[in-house]
């Protein structure tokens, strides 16, 4: 019962292909995109639509997880990326292929015009094939959005946390972005690391960058500190902007750590506690700038 | 059973652990170390730990101990050359052994427990000149 309509399908795809995507190419054209050229979109529904016709041939039109469709969800899949990284939309994606049934369902119509039961059947099941391909589209094109997302997730982690050498055992660890757990451990490593490597006795955290400190936050904040500590380094907090020490009262949030209000306050601390001072230079002349 | 090795310098006690600690070793450690400190009259304790690549609780709970004890004894312990894994660790166990003085080597460590025999042999002279 099902195989006879895929077959229907199948022959009315390698029969009118070139009927079908005109019609199809018609309905793409009527809506220009500028991101793609016209060749280009020829070229990806025709060799859609020859896989297509081969993959429904085998008579299995239903399950597009059959191994007869394996390079035509490999062409759709790769579209799907290409179309997620140049910026279309989800709905530009799905539309495409889905646009694909106004075309198919005209062809049968005009087949099967006598045999109406038939007819209905048939478009159902052509319906539900692209449809199934089309959510396949679908998932590829999220997927590929969710694989930028992850890499720029780890870009941003590995770029925002630098450990930078202030002064002869004195680092700076400027903090950009929100801490969760994830990137306090990468920041923790980062910074035992470089204790480690510049033997450094005092550690300036700095949180300008840090949009909001919560409990959650400060908790992590506070692992950093005591892991510092137990390598034998003091640990200085810097820049808590006005709004974050109100937000951090209000929250009954505690640090107990040594806290500045910005990084310069906390390294004359660190420079004074390494018993180094800074002092104005002999012979002051109006003409020099320092 | 194994021992671990307490060597002393001048007014400091020097244990460098080597081998993997296991429990029984720790608490020998504890009653070997309190016995010395109180026959030395020791006032520093430094340990060496930059060998050790796993701290479990009871060796960090092992370590707050004996920097209690020494407190207690009147020596400074100073915990020297964690490794960063190690303190990583520690800190995730919830351990950040709020009573241990901790240094990022051998060196500065000697040095701190130095400076605090100094300070106190100081105020020991100044007491005897009739205070300061």
């Amino acid at each position: 019962m099902a195989r006879q309509p895929a077959s229907r399908l199948s022959a009315l795809l390698s029969d009118s292909t070139q009927h079908i995507l005109a019609d199809w190419l018609a309905a793409l054209k009527a809506a220009p995109d500028t991101r793609l050229s016209a060749t280009e979109l020829e070229t990806q529904c025709e060799s859609i639509l020859t896989r297509l016709a081969r993959a429904c041939s085998d008579g299995n039109s239903g399950d597009i997880e059959a191994a007869a469709f394996v390079p035509l969800r490999e062409m759709l899949d790769d579209i799907s990326r290409t179309r997620a990284t140049h910026g279309f939309s989800p709905t530009e994606t799905a539309t495409f292929l889905l646009s694909l049934k106004a075309p198919v369902f005209a062809r049968l119509r005009a087949v099967l015009a006598s045999d109406p039961e038939h007819l209905s059947a048939e478009m159902q099941s052509a319906g539900d094939l692209i449809d199934a391909l089309g959510l396949f589209m679908m998932e590829c094109y999220q997927r590929a959005r969710e694989e930028v997302i992850i890499r720029q997730q780890t870009e941003i982690s590995e770029l925002s946390t630098p450990v930078v050498k202030l002064w002869q055992g004195i680092l700076a660890l400027p903090l950009i972005g929100t801490l969760d757990s994830a990137r306090t451990q990468v920041v923790m490593e980062n910074l035992l690391d470089s204790i480690v490597r510049y033997e450094a006795d005092i550690a300036i955290i700095d949180i300008t960058g840090v949009p909001t400190v919560d409990t959650l936050v400060a908790q992590h904040l506070l692992k950093t500190v005591a892991a510092a500590r137990l390598m034998g380094a003091d640990c200085i907090i810097s820049g808590i902007r006005p709004q974050i020490a109100q937000t951090m009262v209000h929250l009954g949030v505690e640090l107990n750590v040594i806290s500045k209000a910005n990084l310069s306050d906390a390294f004359a601390l660190a420079l004074r506690r390494l018993g180094k001072v800074v002092v104005n230079q002999r012979r002051p002349t109006p003409a020099e700038p320092v | 059973m194994d021992r671990i090795p307490i060597l002393k310098l001048g007014e400091a006690l020097l244990v460098t652990i080597q081998v993997d600690m296991h429990d029984r070793l720790a608490m020998a450690l504890e009653e070997d170390l309190t016995a010395r400190i109180v026959d030395h009259s020791a006032k520093g304790v430094l340990i060496d730990i930059s060998a050790l690549e796993i701290v479990d609780s009871f060796i960090g709970r092992t370590l707050a101990n004996i920097a209690m004890i020494a407190k207690v004894l009147d020596a400074d312990t100073v915990v020297v050359g964690m490794r960063p894994a190690v303190a990583i660790t520690l800190v995730e166990l919830g351990l950040s052994l709020p009573g241990v003085r901790t240094a990022l080597n051998a060196e500065r460590g000697m040095a701190m427990i130095k400076s605090r025999i100094d300070d106190a042999a100081m105020i020991a002279t100044d007491e005897d000149e009739g205070g300061p």
